[in-house]
C-alpha cells in the first residue's frame, strides 16, 4: 500500500522548471486559467473539470433519489393500488403515468447519461491522459450549467397544471404530440421536451469537449493504444452522443411545432374525444425512428463507461493485466458502431416490413459477439489472478453479473418473433433494468468506491461498503428477475392497474415480493448516502495509491491538485495494465514509470 | 496469462520492439525476462520511448473547417497549439451540426413520401405542396452569403498576418510599415445582416404566397430548415462581433486570431450548408 505513494512522488518527470505558480520560464500560463480563489468561481462556476465532474456527479445522486421515490410510488401502486398515500393521496391512473415518465427520463437522462460520463469522464478523462484540463474548460462549465437547467425545466413539469406527462421517456407521438390527449400533455409536456432539447445541447458541448481532449491533450508517450479502457469507453461514448444527440434534438424541436404551431410531423388525422384535432398526414412511426435512432446508442452511453470502469478495476483487483487489451478496444468500438445499426429493434411492433425487422433482428445479433468478447475477456482477466475482494471489486464483478444476466435476454427480444408477444410486458422492463439501469450503476457504484480515495483524500468504509454490495446484489436481482417471469406470464407494462384481472391474479404474490425488494434496495441506498458523507469527512486519510493501481491519476497527489500535476507534466512509458510484471520490483508498473524493461 | 498482447507501440517512433528470438538485443540484467515472457520491449533507459500522444499532432493539415464551439481557454500556452486544438473542436462541432441537418434531411425526404388519408374522399392523397420559392431573392441571399464568405476569409488572412507580423513588431525600433487594414470583419458582419435580413423577407414573401408554417409539410420544411440555418449564421454573428469587440479592448492578437480563424471556417461550412439547403428546396420538391 505504502510503495504506492512514493512511487508517485519518484516517477513524475518534470520537463521544465517551472515556478509554483505554474508558469514556464517563458511566462505562458502553462494551466490556461490560474486556481480561483473567490467560493462562487471555486465551486459554483468553476472552470476546474474536477469540481465540475462532482457537480455531474452529485446532480445524478440528487437525480437518483428522485427517479428511485418515483418508482417506489409506482410499485406500492402496483400492489395497494387504492392505498391512499400520506401527502400524495390516492395515486391516479394518469399520475401512475406521470410517475413512470419521470421516473424513466430522469433516471435516462440524468442518471444514466450524466454521472458516468459527466461526472466520472470529466473528473477522471483528463487526468488519465496526462493533461491539465479538459480542452475547452469555459464549455465544459456550460454544458454542466446547461444540464443543470434541464434538469430544473423537467422537475418544474411536476407543479404545472396537469402536472408531468404520460407518454413514456420515449415520448411517442401522437400522444405526446396532441395538449389535449391527456392532463399531463398539457404545459408539462411541452416542459419535457424543452429539457431534453436542452440537455442534448448540454450533452453535444460536453461530447465534443471529450472528443477533442482525447485527441488532443494527451500526455506525451500515452499513446491511444496505451490509454486505459475507460478513457477508451468515454471517448466511443462521446463519439456516440455527439452523432446521436443532434438527431433527438431535431426531432424534439418537431415535436415542439407539432405541440404548438400546428405543422403536422408526427400527428395523422386524429379524432380526439370526438374532435377534429387539424393534424394531417404525419408518421408516429417518424418520431420513433429519429427517437430510437438516438435511443439505442444512448443504451451504450449509459453502459460503455461502465464497462470501462469493470475493465480497469478487474485488471487492479486481479494484480493482472486485462486479457486482450485489444479486442477490449476494438470491442468497444464494434458495439458502438453496431449501436447505430439496430434502432428498429425497438420498432417490430410497428407493422415494419419484415424484411427490415429481419435485417434490425441480424445486426441485433451481432452485438453478441463484441459483448460475448467483452465478458469473456473480463472472466480471462479474473481467473487465475490473485483477486483482491474490496468493495470496488465486488461492484465491478456485480457489473459483470448483471450484464451477462440482462444481456441474456437480448437475443431473445432481437428476433421479432419473440419480440412481438413479449414487447409489451414486463419481460423487456426486467430486460432493460437488468442491463441499462442497475449494471450501468453498478458501474457507478464501482466507480464510485475506486475513485472516492482519489477524489476526497479518505477511504471510504470497507465493512458498509460490502453490506451495501451484498444487499444491492440480491436486492436488485430480487426485483429484476421475476420481471422476466412475469412478462411470460403475460403480465403487461406500464399499466397503473392489474390486480382485479382475474388471469394475473395468481402473480400478485409474485408482485408483492418485487414491492418489499425494493424497499429493501432503496433502504440499502441510505447506507451507501451515509458512508459516501461520513468518509468525506471522517474516513481514514487515504494515500496517493490505495489500490496499487498504474493509471496516470494515481502518480499524483489527493486530491489532484489545480492543474492535475502540480505543474509537471507527466510522460508515458507504458500501457496501462502492467500488473504482476516479471521482474519488476512490485506486482505493478506505474505508466510513468521510466522502467528499462516491461514485458509485452 | 502473463503474455497476454498489453498494449500497442509499433508507431513508436524510438521503441525499439525486438521479439524474444533476439535475446542478444537485450540488455544485459533483463536476459531472463526475455525467457519469461514470449515478448520482449526494450527501451532505452531514458527518456526515447514516450512519443507525443498527440498523433498527427503538428502535422494537422489545415483541415478545411475550423473551431466554434469553444469559447473558453484551453490547457496550453502556445497560440498555435490551441489554434489546432480549436479547429479539432470545431471539425467535432460541425459533425454534431450536420447530423442536426442530416435528420431533417431524411424527415424532409420521409415526410414528402408519405401518403395522408383524406378525410373528405376516403382515399389516400399526397399533403405535400410544392411550395412557390421565391427564388431570385433567395438567390440574391446566396450572393450575399457567398460574398460573405470572402470577406472572412480576407479577415482570417489578415488577422493571421498581423499575428505573424505581432513578435516583430514588438521590437524596439523595427517597424513594419503601416498596414493598411481593410475592416474585413466588419463588411463579413454587415454582410451576414443584409443575408438574415434577406431570408426575413423570403419568409415574408412565402407568406405572401399564402406559405406559413403548418400550410403543408413542404412550407414547414422550407421554415424548419432555413430557420436552423439562419440561427447557426447568427450563433457565427455574434462570435465575429465579439472579436471585434476583443479588438477594441486590446486583447492580444494571438487570441483573436484563434476566434477569427476558426469562426471563419465555421462561416464557409455554413455558406455550404445554405448552398445544400436551397439545393435540397428548389430541386426536391
Amino acid at each position: 500500500m505504502a510503495g504506492g505513494a512514493g512511487g508517485g512522488e519518484t516517477i513524475m518527470v518534470a520537463q521544465d522548471a517551472h515556478d509554483p505558480h505554474g508558469n514556464d520560464p517563458h511566462g505562458h500560463a502553462i494551466h490556461a486559467h490560474a486556481a480561483p480563489t473567490s467560493f462562487i468561481r471555486k465551486y459554483i462556476f468553476s472552470l476546474d473539470h474536477k469540481v465540475i465532474g462532482l457537480q455531474y456527479y452529485f446532480l445524478a445522486l440528487t437525480a437518483v433519489f428522485v427517479g428511485m421515490f418515483l418508482s417506489l410510488l409506482m410499485r406500492i401502486h402496483m400492489i395497494w393500488p387504492t392505498a391512499n398515500l400520506p401527502l400524495l393521496g390516492h395515486i391516479q391512473p394518469e399520475t401512475y403515468l406521470s410517475l413512470l415518465t419521470m421516473h424513466g427520463t430522469i433516471m435516462v437522462f440524468f442518471v444514466l447519461t450524466t454521472a458516468p460520463q459527466g461526472g466520472f469522464g470529466n473528473y477522471f478523462l483528463p487526468i488519465q491522459i496526462g493533461a491539465p484540463d479538459m480542452a475547452f474548460p469555459v464549455l465544459n462549465m456550460l454544458s454542466f450549467w446547461t444540464t443543470f437547467i434541464a434538469f430544473v425545466v423537467i422537475l418544474a413539469a411536476f407543479f404545472v397544471t396537469g402536472g408531468a406527462p404520460l407518454h413514456g421517456w420515449t415520448g411517442y407521438a401522437p400522444l405526446s404530440a396532441l395538449p389535449s390527449a391527456g392532463p399531463g400533455e398539457q404545459l408539462g409536456a411541452d416542459l419535457w421536451i424543452a429539457s431534453i432539447a436542452i440537455f442534448c445541447v448540454a450533452s453535444l458541448m460536453g461530447a465534443l469537449n471529450f472528443i477533442t481532449t482525447t485527441l488532443d491533450l494527451r500526455a506525451k508517450g500515452m499513446t491511444m493504444m496505451r490509454m486505459p479502457l475507460t478513457v477508451w469507453a468515454w471517448f466511443i461514448t462521446a463519439i456516440l452522443g455527439l452523432l446521436a444527440f443532434g438527431v433527438l434534438l431535431s426531432a424534439g424541436i418537431l415535436l415542439l411545432l407539432d405541440r404548438n404551431l400546428g405543422t403536422s410531423f408526427y400527428v395523422p388525422l386524429v379524432v380526439v374525444n370526438g374532435q377534429i384535432m387539424g393534424h394531417k398526414g404525419g408518421s408516429p412511426l417518424l418520431w420513433q425512428h429519429l427517437f430510437w435512432f438516438f435511443g439505442h446508442p444512448e443504451v451504450y452511453i449509459a453502459i460503455l463507461p461502465g464497462m470501462g470502469v469493470a475493465s480497469q478495476l478487474l485488471s487492479t483487483f486481479s494484480r493482472k493485466p486485462i486479457f486482450g487489451y485489444k479486442a477490449m478496444v476494438y470491442a468497444i468500438m464494434g458495439i458502438g458502431f453496431l449501436g447505430f445499426m439496430v434502432w428498429g429493434h425497438h420498432m417490430f411492433m410497428s407493422g415494419m416490413s419484415p424484411y427490415s425487422a429481419f435485417a434490425f433482428s441480424i445486426m441485433t445479433m451481432a452485438i453478441g459477439v463484441p459483448s460475448a468478447i467483452k465478458t469473456f475477456n473480463w472472466l480471462g482477466t479474473i481467473r487465475g489472478g490473485r483477486v483482491r475482494f474490496q468493495t470496488p471489486m465486488l461492484y465491478a464483478i456485480g457489473f459483470v453479473s448483471l450484464f451477462v444476466s440482462g444481456g441474456l435476454s437480448g437475443p431473445f427480444l432481437a428476433q421479432p418473433v419473440l419480440d412481438i408477444p413479449l414487447h409489451d410486458t414486463a419481460f423487456v422492463v426486467g430486460h432493460f433494468h437488468l442491463i441499462m439501469g442497475v449494471a450501468a450503476i453498478f458501474g457507478m457504484f464501482a466507480a464510485t468506491y475506486y475513485w472516492f480515495p482519489k477524489m476526497f483524500g479518505r477511504m471510504m468504509n470497507e465493512r458498509w461498503g460490502r453490506i451495501h454490495f451484498f444487499l444491492t446484489l440480491a436486492g436488485t436481482y430480487a426485483i429484476f428477475m421475476p420481471m422476466h417471469y412475469l412478462g411470460m406470464a403475460g403480465q403487461p407494462r406500464r399499466y397503473s392497474q392489474f390486480t382485479e384481472l382475474a388471469y394475473l391474479q395468481h402473480l400478485i404474490p409474485l408482485n408483492t415480493f418485487m414491492t418489499y425488494a425494493a424497499f429493501v434496495t432503496i433502504g440499502a441506498q441510505l447506507i451507501f448516502v451515509i458512508n459516501l458523507f461520513w468518509s468525506m469527512f471522517k474516513g481514514p486519510k487515504a494515500n496517493d495509491n490505495p489500490w496499487e493501481a498504474t493509471t496516470l491519476e494515481w502518480t499524483t497527489a489527493t486530491p489532484p491538485p489545480h492543474d492535475n500535476f502540480g505543474g509537471k507534466t507527466p510522460v508515458v512509458y507504458h500501457g496501462p495494465y502492467e500488473y504482476s510484471v516479471p521482474g519488476a520490483p512490485k506486482d505493478y508498473v506505474m505508466q510513468t514509470d521510466p522502467a528499462t524493461v516491461s514485458s509485452h | 496469462m502473463g503474455e497476454t498482447p498489453r498494449d500497442s507501440r509499433r508507431d513508436g517512433g524510438a521503441t525499439k520492439k525486438r521479439a524474444g528470438e533476439s535475446p542478444a538485443a537485450t540488455q544485459s540484467g533483463h536476459i531472463d525476462m526475455a525467457t519469461l515472457s514470449t515478448t520482449v520491449t526494450i527501451t532505452d533507459p531514458v527518456i526515447k520511448d514516450p512519443k507525443t500522444g498527440r498523433g498527427s499532432g503538428g502535422t494537422h493539415p489545415p483541415v478545411p473547417g475550423g473551431g466554434g464551439g469553444d469559447r473558453g481557454g484551453s490547457g496550453s500556452s502556445d497560440p498555435s497549439e490551441r489554434l489546432r486544438r480549436t479547429r479539432l473542436g470545431l471539425i467535432v462541432g460541425l459533425v454534431a451540426s450536420s447530423m442536426l441537418f442530416v435528420s431533417f434531411t431524411s424527415v424532409y425526404i420521409m415526410r414528402r413520401g408519405l401518403p395522408t388519408l383524406d378525410d373528405r374522399t376516403g382515399g389516400y392523397v399526397r399533403d405535400w405542396l410544392q411550395v412557390s420559392l421565391p427564388t431570385t431573392l433567395l438567390l440574391v441571399n446566396t450572393l450575399l452569403l457567398l460574398l460573405s464568405s470572402i470577406t472572412v476569409e480576407l479577415a482570417r488572412r489578415q488577422i493571421t498576418r498581423q499575428a505573424a507580423l505581432a513578435p516583430v513588431q514588438s521590437i524596439p525600433g523595427v517597424s513594419i510599415g503601416k498596414e493598411r487594414n481593410f475592416p474585413w470583419l466588419g463588411a463579413t458582419v454587415a454582410l451576414g445582416l443584409s443575408f438574415l435580413t434577406g431570408q426575413w423577407m423570403a419568409w415574408r414573401e412565402l407568406g405572401n404566397r399564402g406559405f406559413y408554417l403548418a400550410t403543408s409539410p413542404s412550407s414547414s420544411m422550407v421554415y424548419v430548415l432555413t430557420a436552423a440555418h439562419a440561427i447557426h449564421l447568427a450563433g457565427g454573428l455574434l462570435v465575429l462581433l465579439y472579436a471585434g469587440a476583443t479588438a477594441l479592448r486590446h486583447k492580444p492578437v494571438e487570441d483573436r486570431r484563434i476566434v477569427v480563424d476558426v469562426t471563419a471556417w465555421y462561416w464557409h461550412f455554413m455558406a455550404l450548408v445554405w448552398l445544400y439547403i436551397f439545393a435540397l428546396l428548389e430541386f426536391v420538391r
